[in-house]
């Protein structure tokens, strides 16, 4: 388990925040901050009442929920306004939301960072929320019985009142606030002492009121960070390089770009921080001056080692390092795998691959600088202001306190945006020219230079008993390593056998919930991908190919064993030692999918086909336990029809079941944009697709009919952004396998492949 | 200077004839709610109505739009309060919310014409339109209600115009 999520749990839980302390980076950046002027500027006015930094009270009782996460269309800042909401016993139409600058007080309170992934958020604020919107009930209760003459204990709270049952007095929350005796504040011993209310007493958990966020994005007022406009301010259009990553600039010839009305100035970037290399960006007055300049620079490069690479290449060394014995770290080492290959009655091997797969959220790439006295001001939404901060700050040559960031709202995020790159171009261009300056990426700019999703290849190698058990697993995963390019070593993990630190980013899921009592899982970082094609955090990140691979392998070992692959899941998820728990959830929630789906009840005609996948995402220790049943229809030329995708997904405890649903099916159908529709390809070095014509997301029509059961038993809530995602590949992969016979093992599955494998 | 006509009013922008007209809506009116997305016509992000036409404005001159009138979201009701953005809200459409601005510009294009569309109506018309998010199925039903409720309000006599 990594580092960063070991205080998941209530008893370790630090309201005080001061738990995790985000080490230097490898850039050599210490990240920091102090109280600098501005930074509070997203609270209330000085009269309001703040009994917690996550939300203020003001004189006319509304309430501003201010929200330390990034909200990039999961909603998350009206989800902890509904959780403070619930405590607090605040009107849902009282509540507001903000989004929170930089300082360290906002920071997550397990995680003791500003980052948002991991489909972390609410199982991990849920409880600081929680105490937040208690604590402020109890201290306006306590103002309202001094004001009254009455005692506290009689008080009901309740819709933004509180009311004296006995005395029929009441006031509003409104009321106490402007009577300024709403004064009592709480050390964190007092915090964690309160008493929460139980799942029988919630009046707003589980209900699924009205996001926020939702009527500004109908009408064109929900500011994104493109949308920023400051006086004086000029924009940048960037010009990259061929190669993504490691070329440098030779020479600029702006002659031609001088010619364009408006342009101001091209400014080559000198980025210490490693994020970019060969970057230059065009000044100008507007924005499509900007694009115009961009297009008239003539810039020569030198292409640096990466200029020759493709994801041939990137493949054929993943195959190399694989097959050597000293590759890689153990992220798990149970038993003794080939012993039990030794002395098993089948043997399977095979080999997955996923290609390198592109963010393409729909607002590109955008940041905003503006250099106001000693204070660096960044405006964009950003998913990691922590380490985002020092690495504007990197660029500008100034200390990390000095930034402040302001959050915005993100045109998607997908993890796309915990990388600061288009900080850098906005900084340097903003500090050449003396003015604030606006980068925007073309399209063209932010598919060739984004932190992708890496291209990966696994090996995996089961042996079965004489009874058709599953006894031993052993399983490579060669890629990039997209968490070990941050550089902080809390988001590393080690590795069993004390080779050094892993990126477990690239390696969850592979340690599931199956009972196999010789289990080796490998983490090999393919060092030249690494370097080729810097990786970032695709939604849902490892456990998006690494159940891809087993989820396959286990249905390939139950076709071996003569097994029905459902059944055959239901037998390993026996529970047994460190299984138990979630191995029963995981099996109870493919129970739930294959009753929705109909699966072995419902006949089908021949040519159609129901695969199974079930996944512990994100992690062993935050899983949403999630299942899908796909239904295809195939072709004999290949051709694949997803028909139906059932998803169940066990969530503990639902916060807002509506958004639950809105986030499984949008999960789900990215599952289905991955496993089908998107593909990149790296061709001496660069990215070889650059719009939505080449690398193509679903569409409307493309979707399927897609069934979805929340299951809510109580548990504690967990995360459902992503865990959705990781099952889609797998289960249409065994649906087709189910419908024609075809094992397709590579992502994205191509009409092609199932015909090949076919004939096979 | 250009004049544009939009949103019921003249403007004049500071932008040269082969300015996107996206820019200057974006840039010069400061008008945000139109999204860049793509810059190729391949998105839909960046949809507006010209004579009540959608068109992609990334790929719309200034030029060309001498003379007409151009609709964006700011302008599609005064209020915020078309059907389609009533609608949208209904369904809790938006999820990160960025390209919604031109699904919304592009359904009511779809509406203006047809107020019974079919399902692959819907589909055919909105196919261009990218959404990341995928909240495609609740953009079909949030279309869907919004086309009832133009019927209801038509058939009682309330006719509203779209844009």
């Amino acid at each position: 388990m990594n580092k960063h999520i070991k205080s998941v749990t209530a008893e370790t839980t630090d309201l005080s925040r001061r738990s995790f302390l985000v080490g230097t980076a490898a850039t050599g950046l210490v990240l920091g901050y102090a109280g600098v002027p501005g930074i509070g500027e997203a609270l209330a006015a000085p009269s309001a009442f703040e009994p917690s930094v996550w939300y203020a009270i003001a004189p006319d009782g509304l309430v501003t929920v201010t929200c330390g996460k990034a909200d990039m269309g999961q909603h998350i800042a009206s989800t902890m306004a509904q959780i403070v909401a619930e405590e607090l016993g605040a009107k849902w139409s009282d509540m507001r939301v903000a989004l929170a600058s930089n300082d360290p007080k906002f920071n997550d309170p397990v995680l003791g960072a500003q980052i948002t992934g991991g489909s972390w958020s609410t199982m991990m604020n849920f409880e600081a929320m929680s105490r937040a919107g208690a604590a402020g009930r109890m201290a306006l209760s306590e103002g309202a019985a001094a004001a009254m003459g009455v005692p506290a204990s009689e008080l009901v709270v309740r819709d933004s009142m509180i009311s004296h049952p006995k005395s029929k007095k009441q006031m509003s929350f409104a009321d106490v606030v402007k009577s300024g005796k709403a004064t009592k504040t709480f050390t964190p011993d007092e915090l964690k002492a309160i008493k929460l209310k139980t799942p029988d007493q919630y009046t707003m958990i589980g209900v699924s009121v009205p996001q926020l966020d939702i009527p500004s994005k109908t009408n064109g007022t929900a500011k994104y960070g493109i949308d920023v406009m400051l006086p004086g301010m000029a924009y940048g259009a960037v010009v990259t390089p061929p190669v993504r990553f490691g070329a440098t600039v030779k020479s600029v010839d702006d002659s031609a770009a001088r010619k364009v009305p408006g342009f101001i100035k091209a400014v080559t970037l000198d980025d210490k921080t490693g994020t970019t290399s060969g970057w230059v960006v065009a000044v100008a007055s507007t924005y499509a001056n900007a694009k115009k300049a961009a297009q008239a620079l003539k810039i020569a490069y030198e292409g640096g080692p990466n200029a020759k690479v493709s994801s041939q290449s990137l493949l054929d060394e993943a195959k190399r390092l694989q097959k050597l014995e000293d590759s890689g770290q153990f992220f798990v080492k149970d038993g003794d795998p080939a012993a039990a290959f030794g002395t098993a009655t089948k043997v399977l091997e095979a080999e997955y691959t996923t290609s390198i797969n592109i963010h393409a959220p729909m607002e590109p790439m955008n940041a905003t600088a503006e250099f106001k006295g000693d204070i660096l001001h960044i405006y964009s939404g950003n998913q990691f202001a922590t380490r985002s901060g020092a690495i504007a700050a990197g660029a500008a040559g100034i200390d990390p306190k000095f930034v402040v960031m302001h959050q915005m709202w993100l045109g998607g995020g997908f993890g796309r945006r915990l990388d600061a790159d288009m900080m850098i171009p906005a900084v340097q261009a903003a500090k050449a020219i003396g003015k604030p300056v606006k980068v925007i990426y073309t399209r063209e700019n932010d598919m060739t230079m984004d932190f992708s999703r890496p291209l990966t290849y696994q090996k995996v190698k089961a042996g079965v008993d004489g009874d058709g058990k599953l006894v031993a697993l052993s399983h490579d995963v060669v890629s990039a390593w997209p968490t070990a390019r941050w550089g902080i070593p809390d988001f590393l993990t080690p590795s069993v056998d004390k080779k050094g630190p892993l990126d477990s980013f690239t390696v969850n899921g592979a340690d599931f919930f199956y009972t196999v009592p010789n289990h080796h899982v490998r983490a090999i970082k393919n060092e030249m991908a690494h370097n080729a094609t810097p990786s970032g955090q695709l939604r849902s990140v490892a456990p998006g190919w690494t159940f891809w691979a087993v989820e396959s392998m286990i249905d390939e070992i139950a076709a071996a064993a003569g097994k029905d692959p459902a059944q055959f899941r239901i037998s390993l998820l026996d529970g047994a030692g460190k299984n138990d728990g979630g191995a029963q959830r995981l099996r109870n929630t493919l129970l739930a999918a294959m009753g929705l789906a109909g699966y072995g009840s419902k006949k089908l005609p021949k040519g159609e086909g129901m695969g199974v996948a079930c996944v512990s995402s994100q992690e062993r220790a935050t899983a949403s336990w999630t299942a899908c049943v796909a239904h295809v229809a195939v072709a004999s030329s290949g051709e694949v029809t997803v028909k139906k995708l059932t998803v169940a997904t066990d969530v503990g405890t639902q916060v807002h079941p509506d958004n639950i649903r809105a986030q499984v099916e949008g999960a789900a159908l990215w599952g289905l944009s991955l496993a089908m529709y998107e593909k990149a390809t790296l061709k001496d070095g660069g990215i070889e697709q650059t719009n939505f014509d080449s690398y193509t997301p679903l569409r409307m029509s493309q979707v399927p009919e897609v069934a979805i059961a929340v299951i809510a038993n109580g548990e504690k809530a967990t995360g459902v952004g992503e865990p959705a995602v990781t099952v889609i590949a797998p289960a249409i992969g065994n649906a087709i396998f189910n419908a024609s016979g075809a094992r397709v093992r590579a992502l994205p599955i191509t009409a092609e492949a199932v015909k090949g494998a076919m004939k096979a | 200077m250009p004049t544009l006509t939009i949103n019921g009013r003249s403007l004049s922008v500071d932008a040269a004839n082969d300015t996107p007209l996206l820019w200057a809506i974006r840039e010069q009116l400061q008008m945000t709610g139109t999204k860049f997305g793509c810059g190729a016509g391949l998105c839909g992000a960046c949809t507006v109505h010209v004579n009540g036409e959608a068109v992609r404005s990334c790929q719309t001159m200034i030029s060309d739009v001498a003379g007409k009138k151009i609709t964006t979201i700011e302008g599609l009701a005064a209020k915020g309060d078309h059907p389609l953005q009533k609608a949208w809200i209904a369904e809790q459409v938006p999820q990160c919310g960025y390209c919604q601005s031109g699904q919304i510009m592009q359904a009511a294009s779809l509406l203006a014409k047809n107020p019974n569309p079919t399902k692959e109506e819907v589909v055919a018309h909105m196919d261009g339109n990218l959404c990341r998010c995928m909240t495609y199925s609740r953009i079909q039903k949030a279309i869907m209600r919004a086309a009832t409720e133009m019927r209801t309000a038509s058939a009682s006599g309330n006719e509203r115009r779209p844009t």
